[in-house]
């Protein structure tokens, strides 16, 4: 297998193993998808209107919890140091740490936004713009919190910092994710949407490896 | 495969303070050097400069090999083999797939005579959060084996290992210097290859 995989496969496994940020993010989504219905009453056109929204800013939120620890736990057990010496450039680290964190939130949000759609009463409709949107938009998320977590890799606390940095950098994919549910709950053409958001987060997937590993090279000399 | 390691007047500063100045060696192959000096003297940030984790503040440090010679750090990163103050290891995952992992990562081979060679095969499949301070180090040891590395760059290579591990450490130090291999270790005790040793 080659470098860049065996880092993805490990990162993959380590976030699925007991004590991994695979589960905790699902169980978060799931949760908050579940408490706001009860919040906000049994209004079924209320909930509708803002499922998309909510079940966005939840996938986010979802991911963030574990985004800290993208570089942290390698940077504090020194395994980063070893990482930095292999014939994987840190650049295609980044992106195999991306994908990882992305295959094991992002992408398990995605497959399990349909059910929880259920819980907002979005016709069939909304719910695959939801899917679709989420399918686009949720690299972006893994991406852009990369490169904050490279930022805060070496702070105690960064966990704390880490949402000040990256969810106001998200407010585009939210928004442009959540109002191609509401284009479709009006019956208008989504597409638009989604496609800007498809192109935040292609954008956002091929700059971030560069910034994360200029940012890791930075504190690994510190 | 490197034929020496030259440092030319080296100098490092960490914030204002400057570690060491107007350092120089050479280290050919086949050599070991240890590197002496009270906590705080620099050791690790040495270390740290030939691995290009840092950049010195002066000075420069070239590779010289059957090419000819080189002052990249990129370049020299691969060529090193890392042991640091820090095992690298993952509580959550066994033994044998960390070895694994990191032989796949670096491109080396790996099989079970590594581990016997450490004295872990008996502990194979076992969660490292299992493991003592010292086995965790020969784990260590064994990563340092898969990497396949020419140049060995060792901080504090005898910590929280017994005698035996010891006696470890110091097989294959000469066993790398044997075939070839260059050593730079940061120790308080002596290495026992003969080998020359340098003040900070």
């Amino acid at each position: 297998m080659s470098p860049f995989f065996t880092l993805l496969a490990r990162d993959i496994k380590l976030a699925a193993r007991s004590g991994g940020s695979a589960f905790l993010a699902l169980s978060f989504f799931a949760l908050v998808a579940t408490l706001v219905p009860l919040g906000v009453g049994a209004d079924l056109r209320l909930l509708a209107r803002v499922g998309g929204g909510v079940l966005w800013v939840g996938a986010v939120l979802a991911a963030l919890l574990s985004l800290d620890r993208l570089f942290q736990g390698d940077f504090e057990d020194g395994s980063l140091d070893l990482i930095a010496l292999s014939p994987l450039p840190l650049e295609l680290t980044a992106l195999a740490k991306m994908l990882a964190h992305w295959l094991s939130t992002g992408a398990a949000l995605t497959l399990l936004s349909p059910l929880l759609a259920l819980l907002f009463n979005l016709p069939p409709a909304a719910t695959l713009t939801l899917f679709l949107s989420l399918l686009l938009g949720t690299p972006a998320v893994s991406a852009v919190g990369a490169i904050g977590a490279s930022l805060t890799l070496s702070l105690k606390r960064g966990g704390l910092i880490l949402p000040l940095i990256i969810l106001p950098l998200l407010s585009p994919a939210v928004i442009f994710g959540a109002g191609a549910v509401s284009l479709t709950l009006d019956r208008l053409a989504s597409g638009g949407a989604l496609g800007l958001l498809a192109a935040f987060s292609a954008g956002a997937v091929l700059l971030s490896p560069f910034a994360a590993a200029a940012s890791v090279r930075l504190n690994l000399g510190g | 495969m490197i034929t020496s390691l030259i440092a030319e007047k080296l100098a490092c500063a960490r914030g204002d303070r400057r570690l060491f100045e107007n350092l120089s060696f050479r280290v050919k192959a086949g050599q070991a050097l240890a590197v002496e000096g009270a906590n705080g003297a620099g050791k690790t940030s040495l270390l740290r400069l030939i691995a290009g984790f840092l950049s010195p503040a002066a000075g420069r440090l070239v590779v010289q090999d059957a090419d000819g010679e080189s002052d990249d750090a990129e370049e020299r990163g691969k060529q090193i083999g890392w042991l640091g103050h820090q095992d690298g290891l993952k509580p959550q995952l066994t033994v044998a797939e960390q070895l694994a992992f990191w032989a796949a990562l670096y491109r080396g081979t790996t099989n079970s005579a590594v581990l016997e060679q450490v004295g872990l095969q008996r502990q194979a499949d076992l969660p490292c959060r299992y493991l003592s301070a010292g086995q965790k180090r020969r784990l260590a040891l064994a990563r340092l084996l898969v990497s396949q590395r020419p140049l060995w760059l060792l901080d504090e290579p005898f910590a929280a290992l017994d005698t035996s591990g010891q006696a470890l450490v110091a097989q294959l130090m000469a066993l790398h210097c044997g075939q070839g291999g260059i050593i730079i270790a940061a120790t308080h005790e002596p290495l026992g290859l003969g080998n020359e040793s340098l003040k900070l």
